[in-house]
């Protein structure tokens, strides 16, 4: 009796298990002709010199390695990688900080924020509009003869134009600026919703043992957040990586003055011009081989630290 | 109540449709009508391109990135009839507008794929005309994709009457002509007469020619303008001007080869750009336009007989252009800017069609006046330009009623560009770009040069630098 039961279990379970199948199949497929048959391709395409001159096509010739060499040998991948970090680290230092502060006034109960759904909405405001419109309206906005050089002259801050955009410090610093405004909303409500997950008498039992609002944001809301945060860095991190838009439009493509703001994927766009599959492929191979590497990194860091302090209190 | 809104949600919605059907009606009737007209008046030469395209395909594709051909052909080429904005009708073939626009290279790489298919592509989907400029020519002309000018059945003669580096731009290899162009775009100084006066003293185009008959005179002119508070224009402005004289191409047995005349384009403007004589904006962004206005303190842009009325803003009444108060001379050098050259598609399944617009559009001299008049463009055509130089129909309302003629006709025959290569387009958008490092003191000259190079082999992979 028992025995013939558990067989009609397993073969209703067998049963749903197809549909499991079924349910994923869409997935899968979009996942293998969208995304897992383009990396294969590309790492694929990454060893032949394969491009466009003119009307005529070159290539495939296979040439093994030669593409990666001649990327790191130029040298010039390092510089990008470099000029990519800097512009992501210059938005999103100021871009967690504000959205911590915003996430944990908003999430106060104490502090009776009025109107705060709508202020929710208007710092997401920004990351609605394309990102190439916005640096469209931010090089009008800082052009030499744009209205802020005007503004700044008559309110006679500086005597004469200043040219935002032959300086390495203010190009780099708007860019920094315009990925800021667009992130921070995004980040602030991700943040939240992490810090409303907290619970509540945490807090309260904190406050009855006399823990002021500093000591209970950095000893009770930052540790629990930290899912969300390491969440938030990688996200960040990948999209900083990728950063293309905001300083192709800004500078046309050219990553002015003298490549400071020359990303590795306005590099990659680069080579498309010519058509340049080999090259194109090895830029995104590394690519995807520092993407993957710093995500890693931040993972394990971020996870293993709170391990070694709970065996460090075990042990006392 | 819910009933009385279902009713009228249903008869609004009735009402509408009745309107938009009875709305095209009404229009076509109007094309119908309109269409007769042009047919009728010129019916001998739509009698003559129906008979000899019958035997041809039904569809003839033409590949444009802006409406400059289109709205030519529309008004000038004898028995086109207007069905909407992307197709006409030439007889019994439909003519059918591929518009793609130029910006981020979009246009060449749509077309790049289209022609590598005609081959296998079906006869009304093949390619019959596209267009390209000078900065690329090559690319096209230089392959079996373009048909031979001679193979269409146009005859050395036919084209006597244009000029010979319009015909330089689009010879192949191995000296086959293979396009054709109604515009000889030769180009000159266009300046503000007040700041003539201001500068100089004098706003006539005798005198101020002379202050900027060369370079020397130029550079000297521009540190003038200055200290009146002018700034003389962009470094952009002069490049095509130093570009278009050069003594060798960009590239020489597959090697980089920097020229005399663009070095001096980089040591001149980098001396005017420190003194303040010159600024380094991008053309066509809104600090460079800031010049079309008077209180830009702008003294001249360059440009050629198009740039009159599309580039300087005349349709602001407020303009420089508007008032009529600039002036035009020849310049520092001859050189040209732009123009569009047709060409024939190899496998095009309507020859005789092609090769009648391509005839029609840039031989007919009543077709060619026409255009000069209404179009101010400067037309290829070295009769015409006469013509027009002793007519009062030369006249330009935005140089105060000077006729430019004399002077375009003249810098056409100068021109020389038999100096073009495949890779101009990148070569000199890259080397203007690694230069505006240079004047903005954010590089040597050295590392500016440097950087060109890097980025000519990024584009170019198959081309050596030293």
């Amino acid at each position: 009796m028992s025995n013939s039961q558990n067989e009609r279990d397993n073969k209703k379970v067998v049963r749903y298990n197809r549909w499991g199948y079924i349910f994923l199949a869409p997935f899968l497929i979009t996942y293998c002709v969208f995304q897992l048959y383009p990396l294969i391709s590309t790492v694929y395409n990454s060893f032949f010199e394969n491009f466009r001159s003119g009307l005529k096509t070159i290539g495939p010739n296979w040439v093994g390695l030669d593409n990666y060499v001649k990327l790191i040998q130029d040298g010039d991948i390092l510089k990008y990688a470099g000029n990519t970090f800097i512009l992501w680290i210059i938005g999103f230092i100021p871009q967690i900080l504000v959205s911590l502060l915003l996430g944990q006034w908003f999430s106060d109960v104490r502090l009776k924020l009025k109107a705060s759904g709508f202020f929710k909405t208007v710092i997401y405001l920004p990351n609605l509009i394309m990102a190439s419109a916005f640096s469209m309206l931010f090089f009008t906005l800082f052009a030499d003869t744009g209205p802020i050089n005007s503004l700044l002259v008559s309110m006679g801050v500086i005597d004469e134009p200043f040219s935002f955009f032959s300086s390495v410090i203010a190009t780099r610093g708007l860019i920094g600026l315009m990925n800021f405004l667009m992130w921070f909303g995004n980040t602030t409500i991700l943040l939240m919703a992490g810090i409303m997950g907290i619970d509540v008498s945490l807090f309260e039992a904190a406050e009855v043992d006399g823990a002021n609002s500093w000591k209970r944001f950095t000893m009770i809301t930052l540790p629990l957040l930290r899912p969300i945060l390491i969440y938030v860095i990688i996200t960040s991190l990948i999209g900083g990586i990728q950063m293309f838009d905001v300083p192709q439009i800004l500078t046309d493509g050219a990553g002015t003055p003298m490549e400071s703001t020359m990303t590795l994927i306005m590099f990659l766009n680069e080579h498309l011009y010519s058509k340049n599959y080999g090259m194109g492929g090895a830029l995104s191979v590394i690519l995807f081989i520092i993407t993957g590497a710093l995500s890693l990194i931040i993972y394990s860091f971020m996870y293993r630290e709170p391990k070694k302090k709970k065996q460090a209190v075990a042990k006392q | 109540m819910r009933r009385f809104q279902k009713t009228l949600a249903l008869s609004l919605a009735t009402v509408m449709s009745v309107a938009s059907l009875a709305g095209c009606g009404g229009s076509a009737a109007e094309t119908a009508t309109t269409a007769a007209a042009p047919a009728g008046t010129t019916a001998a030469a739509t009698e003559t391109t129906a008979a000899a395209t019958s035997a041809e395909g039904s569809v003839l594709n033409i590949y444009v990135w802006n409406e400059e051909f289109r709205d030519r052909v529309v008004e000038f080429y004898p028995g086109y009839e207007k069905v909407d904005d992307a197709t006409g009708k030439i007889g019994d073939v439909k003519v059918v507008w591929n518009t793609t626009p130029n910006k981020d290279n979009a246009y060449q790489n749509n077309l790049d794929e289209t022609l590598l298919k005609q081959e296998k592509a079906a006869a009304d989907d093949k390619i019959d005309i596209f267009l390209i400029e000078a900065d690329y020519a090559l690319k096209y002309v230089d392959s079996e994709y373009t048909m031979a000018v001679k193979d269409l059945g146009i005859a050395d003669a036919d084209i006597a009457d244009q000029y010979q580096y319009t015909k330089d731009i689009v010879t192949d290899s191995n000296g086959v002509l293979k396009g054709l162009s109604w515009q000889a775009c030769s180009a000159g100084l266009i300046y503000n007469r007040d700041a003539a006066k201001a500068v100089l003293g004098t706003d006539d185009p005798a005198e101020v020619q002379k202050a900027v008959a060369d370079w020397k005179s130029f550079n000297e002119t521009a540190l003038k303008a200055q200290a009146k508070g002018y700034t003389m224009c962009s470094a952009n402005d002069t490049y095509r001007v130093y570009s278009n004289n050069v003594s060798s191409p960009w590239v020489v047995d597959g090697k980089v080869v920097i020229d005399e005349n663009i070095e001096a384009w980089v040591d001149d403007s980098k001396a005017l750009v420190d003194a303040k004589a010159e600024n380094s904006y991008d053309l066509w962004g809104d600090d460079w336009g800031k010049g079309k206005y008077e209180a830009g303190k702008v003294f001249c842009y360059f440009g050629p007989a198009w740039f009159f009325n599309f580039s300087l803003g005349v349709e602001d009444k407020a303009s420089i252009a508007a008032a009529g108060k600039w002036g035009f001379v020849v310049g520092p050098q001859s050189y040209y800017w732009g123009g569009t050259w047709i060409c024939g598609a190899t496998g095009t399944d309507n020859p005789t069609l092609v090769s009648d617009i391509m005839k029609t559009m840039t031989t007919d001299k009543t077709v060619l006046k026409d255009i000069a008049v209404k179009k101010a463009d400067c037309v290829n055509s070295k009769s015409v330009l006469a013509d027009l130089a002793s007519s009062s129909d030369g006249n330009v309302a935005i140089l105060g009623g000077q006729n430019p003629y004399a002077v375009l006709a003249e810098g056409a025959e100068k021109v020389d560009m038999s100096n073009v290569s495949p890779y101009d387009q990148g070569c000199n958008e890259e080397f203007q770009n690694a230069m505006k490092n240079y004047f903005i003191n954010q590089s040597t000259k050295e590392d500016a040069i440097a950087l060109f190079k890097k980025k000519i082999v990024v584009k170019y992979p198959e081309l050596k630098v030293e």
